[in-house]
């Protein structure tokens, strides 16, 4: 054994590992236990500066609280502690590559997190005076600028909450125009490829959901479209580029058939990362298509939200967008805030999801449509080169190119007693996030990989490694690698079963 | 580009490996003659010129801690402590997604789970679910869920409830078969739109909605409304837009709620422009299975160690498609977790604490405002939030007194147009007030009016 100058051993020697090790703790290391803050805390603690009020009458009619709460507090000490310890639990983009499919796990820059707490973004209201905020009617404005220029398309609404919301802003447009010529229409027309949201949104507004049949190259059957479109369909609901991870290449015949039955063409944006600056939906026939900010534009999904679902419209929908909205006056911008008798209505309070508009913008700012050209190309092949790297491996669905996403499925685990399950958890331990499983459905045991742009060689090359390696050990019969992971977790598989029979949804103290 | 990582000599590796010559080949599904069009817009910008350029927007906006602050109306000032921002915005928080992988998201589920114990604890109520966009949205998601419970198709909205929440429920139940009925706002008379409510609910009624603190301000007991409510078998949701009176005023819980809806904001959460926000979102355990949204739950791993799970996610968009219980697809994470990492900072006793300071610093408000004529004092009750009538339009006072640095409240013509309140003015004063902030309106009222 090596020793420093102190007489300190500087290498570890024997038994690294001890693997029954029990701590008198409960910690391991930098693996930190930590209980609920209602194990931890007292109702006597806080953490604040608790404001000294001198006695004086009450006005609230004698309906002061005298039950207990309940809520402990903690020092700030310990609550910085406590959610730094929950923090270091969690895996996120910043730690490493996060090939969730569909989910568009980018880079979040720090200059818009930086640029959405710039007090007059941050610290404003959103009734107080228009006068007073003329740079967040500028702000709205110009997103929403770069949203339709991105999209050929005329109008947009910025304020739905999320993707799902944005659907529903959408499909409810939709509905609007249809009952504003008289032409009740009852079918919306999804491929079964759709995420889940696209037929819980149809059923919402009123529409029976059939679905779409697809080819054996992962798109729609167009012949079979045209079957299904007739004066009862109000739209087709597609994702493009499609949830398979490939682009619609029909797209323009599809849209006239929707648009010569009289439907309306719904387009989900989920994807619009591959092909944003490279195509615009404007020029496909779309008639509206949300956006997930939250995907697209780099704004941080934060462990699942807030979202953000601006939606784009046609000539044909914009007099039915969703109040507020930001108009160009002679001296700047007015906020719309009534509905008149052909918008459909509000959908929120207020004007949507500020943080998140200063965030999106922030990241097309910087980007440029040169920058966005160029990062919708590198998702694109950072796509690919998964796909030609591992398709010799696993199975790959269906033949390339792919746009953003790759998808496999588990035929190259068959007879191997290994689970598309089994194999995301294993990646676990090989320290990547889990693609998305069992998704989409139109596929067996479905493995959808999209690592976005913000991958370098180097990661896309050691995680294509750690695949092709883990590929290897499924096919080798090692399955003990598989069904028990993740080994190397903070926690192992937990048991979903137990949690949904017997419901445990918040703490109780113990009897 | 910064945020780019690929260089020239890495794109074209990776294309000769997947075998093609030009990045374009990757795109020949796009219809060849709308390939990259001719965008319109800037190129792109160095972090510096980003910056510049956004802040310099930022600066046309006159941000609430710049000037004396009363405005409310469903949106809250409050001093969020620095720890909340600066915890939210670890990268594990902050760039993690949805806890669909357990193992590797107890840091995320942890704290859903604690935050819905919160909710339920500052509500009164069984369980809370994970949070929803908004307390508007979460507002319309409880009208349905009672019309799930009750089978029953009528909703009233009562007068006391923020115009925008009943515009949303309005609009969003338009394509189906639901009936709203929504009451007339009353800021002179809050016992007359309490009993409209009551009065309103027959054996038709699936739910009543009552905001409490109500819009103009005024706090009720709501036992009435529940009971008549409940003798109909009709559902009582309470919204409060006001998180903060909860840790001052009886629970909705203890007045018989059956659905809570709030607007999380005030605690842990910015102004925002009105987003993002956090609906907040409880009920009584016997309707759970009913519940929208995502929903945190207990359970053991392998090596029984305790844990949390995404559970009874058999009502959601992703499993049950168009039978789901909503499409919601989200909830609004990181809007929870400074709710949660503020309400762990305050506890009960900072809860009560604070909660007590808005409603001193109202009640000083409302006595200054007595000496000023042209202004009179509508709420017999208050949290932190009344209307006061003017002698003249109250759009017109609150630009006269923006122009002077002051932002005075919410006309409530803004919220109600053509509805005859062209003269109320909503004021809320929170514990950010200062009594220079209150000299300050006085003043300035005195001068305008």
């Amino acid at each position: 054994m090596s020793m420093n100058n102190q007489g300190r051993p500087t290498s570890a020697g024997a038994a690294t590992e001890n693997t029954d090790f029990e701590s008198f703790s409960g910690h391991k290391g930098l693996r930190l236990a930590e209980p609920l803050i209602f194990e931890l805390g007292s109702t006597e603690t806080t953490g604040v500066d608790v404001p000294e009020v001198d006695e004086f009458e009450m006005a609230i009619g004698g309906l002061e609280r005298t039950s207990e709460i309940g809520c402990p507090g903690l020092s700030e000490p310990d609550t910085v502690r406590h959610y730094t310890r929950l923090s270091r639990r969690n895996y996120g983009i910043d730690m490493g590559v996060f090939p969730l499919g569909s989910c568009t796990m980018k880079h979040n820059p720090r200059l818009n997190e930086k640029m959405a707490r710039l007090p007059g973004f941050s610290d404003i209201h959103p009734l107080q005076p228009k006068s007073t905020v003329r740079g967040a009617m500028q702000l709205m404005d110009e997103l929403s600028h770069w949203l339709c220029t991105l999209t050929g398309m005329p109008a947009v609404a910025l304020s739905p909450k999320a993707g799902a919301h944005g659907e529903l802003c959408g499909v409810m447009a939709i509905r609007s125009a249809l009952e504003a010529r008289g032409d009740a229409r009852e079918v919306i027309l999804c491929p079964e490829s759709a995420h889940g949201t696209n037929p819980a949104t149809a059923a919402f507004c009123g529409y029976k959901v059939k679905a779409i049949p697809a080819k054996d190259n992962g798109r729609v059957d167009l012949e079979a479209l045209k079957e299904a479109l007739d004066d009862t369909v109000a739209a087709v609901m597609l994702t493009n580029p499609n949830t398979c991870g490939l682009f619609e290449n029909e797209i323009r015949d599809i849209a006239d058939a929707i648009h010569a039955a009289g439907a309306f063409f719904y387009c989900d944006g989920a994807n619009f990362n591959a092909i944003m600056g490279k195509a615009r939906p404007g020029d496909l026939g779309v008639d509206a298509m949300h956006f997930n900010l939250h995907k697209t534009f780099s704004t941080p999904h934060g462990g699942g939200g807030p979202g953000s679902g601006p939606v784009v419209f046609s000539d044909a929908l914009k007099a039915h967008v969703p109040v507020p909205f930001v108009v160009k006056t002679d001296d700047g911008f007015d906020l719309i805030e009534e509905a008149d008798d052909k918008s459909m209505g509000r959908l929120v309070a207020y004007h949507g999801q500020m943080g998140m508009y200063v965030r999106a913008l922030s990241y097309m700012l910087s980007h440029g449509s040169d920058g966005i050209r160029q990062a919708a190309e590198d998702a694109v092949l950072n796509a690919n080169y998964v796909l030609a790297s591992l398709g010799d491996v696993m199975t790959a669905s269906f033949d390339g190119p792919c746009m953003h996403e790759a998808l496999f499925d588990d035929r190259f685990l068959k007879d191997t007693g290994v689970t598309t399950l089994d194999f995301a958890k294993a990646m676990i331990d090989e320290g990547y996030h889990p693609m998305t499983m069992y998704f989409p459905l139109v596929v067996h045991g479905a493995m959808l990989i999209e690592p976005t742009e913000s991958e370098s060689k180097f990661n896309m090359d050691q995680f294509i490694a750690s695949m092709r390696g883990l590929a290897g050990e499924a096919k080798a019969g090692n399955v003990d690698r598989f069904s028990g992971a993740p080994y190397h977790a903070p926690w192992k598989r937990l048991d979903e079963t137990q949690a949904a029979r017997n419901p445990v949804l918040r703490y109780s103290p113990e009897e | 580009m910064r945020y780019l990582p690929l260089t020239a000599t890495d794109r074209q590796a990776m294309l000769d490996k997947i075998g093609v010559r030009h990045v374009d080949e990757l795109f020949k599904d796009i219809p060849n003659d709308v390939l990259n069009p001719e965008i319109d817009l800037p190129r792109h910008r160095s972090e510096m010129e980003v910056e510049r350029y956004l802040s310099r927007m930022a600066a046309k906006n006159t941000a609430a801690g710049s000037v004396p602050f009363f405005v409310g109306a469903g949106a809250y000032k409050h001093h969020v402590p620095a720890t909340v921002d600066h915890m939210i915005q670890r990268g594990e928080f902050l760039t993690a997604y949805t806890p669909y992988q357990p193992e590797i998201a107890q840091g995320t589920l942890q704290y859903i789970f604690e935050f819905q114990t919160q909710v339920a604890q500052l509500t009164g109520m069984d369980v809370a679910n994970a949070s929803m966009y908004d307390g508007s949205t979460g507002c319309s998601e409880a009208v349905m869920m009672a019309r799930r419970v009750t089978r029953k198709k009528k909703a009233i909205l009562a007068g006391s409830l923020h115009a925008h929440y009943a515009s949303v429920v309005a609009t969003t139940t338009q394509f189906t078969d639901d009936v709203i009925e929504r009451l007339a706002p009353n800021p002179a008379d809050p016992e007359a739109e309490l009993q409209a409510a009551i009065d309103a609910i027959d054996a038709d009624t699936s739910c009543v909605v009552f905001q409490n603190p109500g819009v103009f301000g005024s706090v009720l007991d709501l036992r009435p409304l529940a009971e008549k409510a409940h003798e109909h078998k009709a559902l009582l949701i309470v919204v409060v837009t006001e998180v903060m009176s909860l840790g001052l005023t009886q629970s909705p819980g203890e007045m018989g709620a059956d659905i809570v809806v709030g607007e999380g904001q005030s605690i842990g959460n910015g102004l925002n422009f009105g987003g993002p926000y956090l609906g907040l979102f409880a009920t009584n355990q016997k309707f759970v299975r009913q519940m929208p949204g995502r929903l945190c739950g207990e359970t053991v791993d392998a090596d029984g160690k305790r844990g949390f799970v995404l559970t009874l996610s058999t009502r959601e968009q992703h499993i049950r498609r168009e039978k789901a219980t909503s499409n919601i697809c989200t909830n609004s994470g990181l809007c929870a977790l400074a709710f949660t990492i503020h309400m762990t900072l305050l506890g009960e006793k900072g809860l009560r604490g604070v909660s007590l300071a808005n409603h001193k610093a109202a009640v000083d408000l409302r006595d200054a405002l007595k000496g000023v004529d042209g202004v009179e004092v509508l709420n017999r009750t208050f949290f932190n939030e009344f209307s006061v009538k003017l002698s003249r339009d109250a759009a017109s006072v609150v630009d006269a007194l923006a122009d002077k640095g002051i932002l005075a409240g919410v006309p409530a013509s803004r919220l109600y147009p053509g509805e005859g309140l062209d003269d109320v003015l909503i004021l809320a004063a929170t514990e950010t007030v200062s009594a220079d902030d209150i000299s300050a309106l006085v003043a300035g009222l005195k001068e305008v009016l």
